[in-house]
């Protein structure tokens, strides 16, 4: 990539509109791209069940990450087992791509029994220690010092495993000080973390060229002596590539870099927003004709990797799968009422005792909205 | 044993602990080569080197961040926050983050860490170097706080903060950082968190109970000496943990003595004296002889020239202890 002099303003990408390759990048192995494909699809299903699901009143929110699954789901190819996540709220299907069950990953937004948080926090904020993934906090940007601090602590450490610490955040995040601070400690400690902004151009109803003066989000980690590369975010194959790089000189001991994935939030903020009253239809629309699925099929099709008939065959395993698991967790029970005090602290305080006591012995509370 | 101040005290344990758990981390504004603007870290840089005792970039929130992720990943950090004024860039971190990431994680992603920061006004500090912002953390679930008032707990809390699963605020009286002076044991040794300690016991019927920790202690005890030439016997409760505090000692001394007079330089409204006054009333309604009490430092920013009034010196605790005792 010697061939991008100004790599935090230019704009990596690999596939070209017409479905081929950029013959002047490195290959992606077909075995990553076929993954690849089929993790983007599974992601897309399973945010339009969510979101179904929210509107038939059956779960209370989500958060999708439609038209930007190119990046989760890059990360979760290139990550090693040994690495840990500190997404934001469009990158929890790393823990997917990464072994994390659909079940316990559904039961997280319905909050209930089969859930490892104990229905503890709203959907949209999974964590899961067996694949080494932090829950982001909805204060936005916590998370990202966070993950330099785990990646600190690696170095620190000298993890036989030379793992690496990838933080996300969106481009409003940004501008908070946590931002500056991670960058900060980064790159003058030169810990093995990527730091990841996804810029999908909207942060709720405010734009990026509300948010900052900045030319582009990635040349902001230049003062802070952190490589910055900024990346087609909706080009699976840039961001495999970038996020290949990132990772191999965080593990050869060579610092963090900092990633701004050029993206687009097809969908609302969440369940709880109305994009129409605050951009236009066609603005959209032109993001939709750069889809990152649809970008990676014209590029499978171009390889004769994907055809019509493989793609019915996908989405049925797939959404039979998808509908299999929210079978599996509508099955399962609420929470013990017991488990509201649990892991407050490691062990109950006098206080907490008390409390306990007290809704033990006070009536069921009414169901939400009865 | 020696005789140490509570900087020296203080000093002691995190060598001790720093000596015997290689995940533990010291980090902060000037903590490593000059030892920390109050010299509590003196000589940790020399003897353990920039990887555990770590010169950080002038930010808080970057410092508690950064803390959080290496606790997660297993490290044992011990953040220092320069003073207690300056933690609030770092709050978020404290109250959205630490205190919330067992419970939010179904109990998969403890975060441990012993946050140390001097408290504490009288040393001509001004509004920025003088608070006392217990309440603040208290409020917050899933945090310890713990506040000694001389060099034997501090080390002995030290030490078993450290040991403690959960996340535990360490606040330094920094007004009795040299003053306090006392025998400390060479070794390990804990002081268990969540247990006051009676300093004095009241004596006949003229009793009053009063809870002070840290530096305002010493104010509690030389209002009691007054206090007892006036026929006012005091029991003085040093609480040493103040969250989750020690309740059955406390209540056990109210029904004693029958009255409580709480002793804090914090603000008073919604400071931690006015839940200490809700939970005696709770537990020992039926035993009070007098209405609780609270002398404290006043709803105002903290002063700098009229520091002396602020606090709730012996001068302010003596007449509450007499007239709660006479009422």
């Amino acid at each position: 990539m010697s061939d991008d002099l100004a790599r935090d303003l230019g704009l990596f990408r690999v596939l070209e509109d017409d479905g081929s390759a950029r013959k002047d990048r490195p290959a992606v192995p077909t075995a990553i791209l076929l993954r690849g494909y089929r993790e983007m699809r599974r992601l897309r299903l399973i945010d339009a069940k969510m979101i179904l699901l929210q509107r038939q009143g059956r779960v209370g929110f989500y958060g999708a990450c439609t038209g930007q699954e190119a990046v989760p789901i890059a990360t979760g190819l290139v990550l090693g087992e040994h690495d840990w996540v500190f997404p934001a709220l469009r990158e929890q299907s790393v823990m997917l791509v990464r072994g994390f069950s659909l079940v316990q990953f559904v039961a997280q937004v319905y909050g209930n029994a089969g859930d490892v948080q104990k229905g503890r926090q709203m959907p949209s904020h999974h964590s899961g220690r067996t694949v080494n993934q932090v829950s982001w906090s909805s204060c936005i940007g916590p998370q990202v010092p966070q993950a330099v601090g785990a990646a600190w602590a690696m170095k620190l450490r000298k993890d036989p495993n030379r793992p690496v610490s990838i933080g996300f955040l969106g481009d409003g995040a940004t501008s908070q000080p946590d931002f500056h601070s991670a960058m900060t400690f980064a790159g003058l400690y030169k810990v093995p973390a990527v730091i990841v902004c996804q810029n999908n151009h909207w942060s709720i109803s405010v734009p990026t060229h509300k948010q900052t003066a900045s030319k582009t989000i990635a040349v902001k980690g230049r003062a802070y002596g952190v490589p910055s590369v900024r990346v087609d975010g909706n080009d699976l194959l840039a961001m495999y590539t970038v996020l290949s790089e990132a990772t191999q000189r965080a593990r050869d001991g060579h610092g963090p870099t900092f990633v701004e994935a050029l993206t687009y939030r097809i969908g609302a903020h969440s369940t709880s927003d109305d994009p129409t009253r605050y951009r236009s239809e066609d603005e959209v629309e032109a993001w939709r004709k750069k889809d990152p699925l649809d970008r990676l099929r014209k590029h499978l099709v171009h390889l004769g990797l994907v055809d019509d008939a493989s793609d019915a065959a996908l989405e049925a395993e797939l959404t039979d799968a998808i509908n299999a698991a929210v079978k599996k967790v509508e099955e399962l029970p609420l929470p013990d009422r017991d488990t509201l005090f649990d892991d407050v602290y490691a062990e109950l305080p006098w206080n907490l005792r008390e409390q306990r006591e007290e809704l033990r012995a006070s009536p069921k509370a009414p169901a939400h909205g009865a | 044993m020696a005789q140490m101040n509570l900087v020296a005290a203080i000093n002691d344990a995190l060598r001790l602990a720093m000596k015997a758990d290689d995940r533990v981390v010291v980090m902060g504004e000037d903590v490593g080569k000059v030892g920390g603007v109050f010299r509590v870290t003196q000589g940790l840089y020399d003897e353990f080197g920039e990887d555990r005792v770590i010169d950080t970039p002038l930010s808080e929130g970057g410092i508690l961040g950064t803390a959080i992720g290496m606790a997660l990943y297993g490290l044992l950090p011990v953040p220092e926050i320069q003073f207690a004024d300056f933690i609030f860039p770092g709050y978020d971190q404290i109250v959205s983050e630490l205190a919330k990431l067992r419970y939010r994680s179904g109990g998969e992603y403890p975060a441990k860490m012993v946050i140390r920061t001097p408290v504490g006004g009288g040393i001509r500090g001004g509004l920025y170097h003088s608070q006392s912002p217990e309440s603040l953390f208290i409020h917050v679930a899933g945090l310890k706080v713990v506040c000694p008032s001389n060099p034997y707990d501090a080390k002995g809390l030290l030490l078993a903060s450290l040991r403690d699963p959960d996340p535990v605020l360490f606040f330094e009286p920094k007004r009795i950082y040299r003053a306090a002076r006392g025998e400390v044991p060479e070794g390990d040794y804990t002081v268990p968190l969540s247990k006051a300690k009676v300093v004095r016991e009241a004596q006949g019927s003229k009793a009053v109970t009063v809870v002070a920790w840290g530096a305002m202690l010493y104010e509690a005890i030389a209002a009691a000496e007054e206090a007892e030439k006036q026929g006012v016997s005091c029991e003085i409760v040093d609480l040493r943990t103040l969250w989750p505090l020690d309740i059955d000692t406390v209540v056990e001394s109210v029904k004693k003595t029958g009255r409580v007079v709480v002793v804090h330089e914090a603000p008073r409204t919604c400071g931690l004296g006015g839940e200490i006054v809700a939970l005696v009333n709770e537990k020992a309604f039926l035993h009070l002889e007098a209405p609780p009490c609270r002398v404290t430092g006043f709803d105002t920013p903290f002063p700098y020239t009229l520091e002396m009034d602020y606090l709730p010196l012996a001068h302010r605790i003596l007449p509450a202890v007499v007239a709660t005792a006479n009422y």
